[in-house]
């Protein structure tokens, strides 16, 4: 496919990692924050052939993953309902709640449909006055917009009998985050080019600026990925923490100006607990409250279901770079894709999940 | 999650006041929302999330990419190699 066949060039891939060991003294500790880009590392093996020393640690950019377990079991509560079609990402119907997960409501009974896009619930919302449609709503800054349009339609439309189960999260603030941890490793960051689409460039600057990091904004192809390490470990050995776009044909500077007027029109920031790490403050979205009728926390009683996580699980550590997934002892073991006891096991982009489908149980 | 796919935009209607693009992904096309990509025209490429286009490709920012990808592809396999080109 053009634009994408293209960036998965081997032989520019290869080259590329000559090119970073050309110019590495020494050895570096290097973020990619979103789990796609995880997927690619691992799935292209690019972690190897970068020189020894450069370490790229897996960020916490999986939004299915960092989903706190009473959002899941809030959404277990609804789905459950009777009245309710309960409309979901794929991805987000296997992560265990504390009891179960969406799967296991369907299997039940439940009326819990997948969507591509979240304009498909609105439509089932308008083509079903009787039922109550809900639509968990996940994501980090590239889902917001789309998102943030169904709320938008729906108010347009004057339907009364849809609602969003909202759990949004922020890239910027987690990065803060990583970097405030007494633990922390990173020493760079890979971007995420998709968020960074949606938001432009200008958040990166103080990050960069007070940490002293580099941060390079980073495609999802090897070719782009690669090109993102070599820009990123240029600044790190020469000194210098620029936030630099790696991703310049579909990275605007401002980025997308329509899209955050329309999420700042539905949207507010608000302090975010993320699965394994705990609260953040200003890491989050919720409706605003000209939209609290859209609100399924308010709509149905949910809002006092809390749940406390497994405690074998070490996903908080995974998504914070302290640990990888070969670290957990329940990896491959007791956790496996089929009997995941964490998100990082179930979603495709969860390193958890990369690791397992793409290095067997015990590779490094 | 953050999936993103380029298509090529075939046609654009406005659908209740929102402009909606056919487009085509290696041969499957798609109906996809443009209303955040106002200014995406039939012929281009936008790449696309959860059925909404969240940018318009820059072909010529494209084209430098690729015009780099064949020069440091087609350059000396004997490495450390130091003619390598700078990325753009
Ligand atoms: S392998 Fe399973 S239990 Fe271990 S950190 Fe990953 S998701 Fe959690």
């Amino acid at each position: 496919m053009k634009y994408l066949d293209e960036y998965r060039d081997a032989d520019a891939t290869r080259r590329l990692a000559d090119a970073i060991r050309a110019i590495v003294t020494r050895a570096w500790n290097i973020m990619e924050i979103c789990g796609g880009q995880t997927h690619t590392i691992v799935r292209y093996g690019l972690d190897r052939m970068l020189p020894e020393g450069i370490t790229l640690i897996h960020g916490p950019g999986c939004p299915v993953c960092v989903t706190p377990i009473e959002i899941i079991d809030r959404a277990v509560a609804v789905a459950g309902r009777p009245e309710v079609i309960f409309c979901s990402f794929g991805d987000m119907l296997r992560v265990p709640g504390s009891r179960k997960d969406l799967f296991t409501v369907k299997s039940e009974g439940g009326d819990v449909r997948l969507v591509y896009s979240p304009m498909d619930a609105v439509t089932l919302a308008r083509d079903n006055p009787a039922r109550q449609v809900v639509f968990f709503a996940v994501g980090f800054e590239t889902t917001a917009p789309a998102n943030a349009m169904t709320a938008h339609q729906a108010a347009s439309l004057g339907l009364e009998n849809f609602s969003l189960l909202v759990s949004h999260v922020l890239v910027p603030p987690a990065m803060r985050a990583v970097l405030d941890s007494p633990a922390n490793r990173v020493q760079g960051f890979l971007a995420a080019g998709h968020v960074c689409a949606i938001t432009g460039m200008d958040q990166y600057r103080p990050i960069a600026e007070k940490y002293r990091v580099p941060i390079v904004v980073t495609g999802f192809e090897p070719v782009d990925i690669l090109r993102g390490v070599l820009k990123c470990v240029q600044q790190l050995e020469q000194g210098r923490n620029e936030v630099e776009n790696e991703y310049a044909r579909v990275v605007r500077p401002e980025g997308n100006l329509v899209a955050l007027k329309q999420i700042d029109e539905v949207f507010e920031v608000v302090p975010r607990k993320w699965r394994g790490i705990g609260e953040i403050p200003a890491s989050g979205l919720a409706l605003r409250e000209k939209y609290a009728a859209f609100d399924a926390e308010r709509r149905f009683p949910v809002a006092d279901i809390t749940a406390d996580e497994s405690t074998v699980c070490i996903a908080g550590e995974i998504l914070q770079g302290h640990k990888q997934p070969l670290d957990c002892p329940a990896f491959g073991t007791l956790c496996t894709p089929d009997h995941p006891l964490g998100a990082p096991m179930v979603s495709t982009e969860g390193a958890c999940a990369a690791y397992f489908r793409y290095r067997g149980r015990g590779e490094r | 999650m953050c999936l993103g796919i380029p298509g090529k935009v075939l046609e654009i209607k406005l659908q209740n006041d929102v402009p909606m693009g056919r487009v085509e992904f290696g041969g499957i096309v798609k109906d996809v929302c443009l209303a955040y990509t106002p200014e995406a025209a039939a012929g281009d490429y936008v790449l696309v999330h959860v059925g909404f286009a969240i940018s318009v490709i820059d072909q010529s920012e494209a084209a430098e990419t690729l015009a780099f990808i064949r020069e440091i592809a087609q350059s000396d396999p004997v490495s450390p190699n130091p003619r390598i080109p700078e990325p753009p």
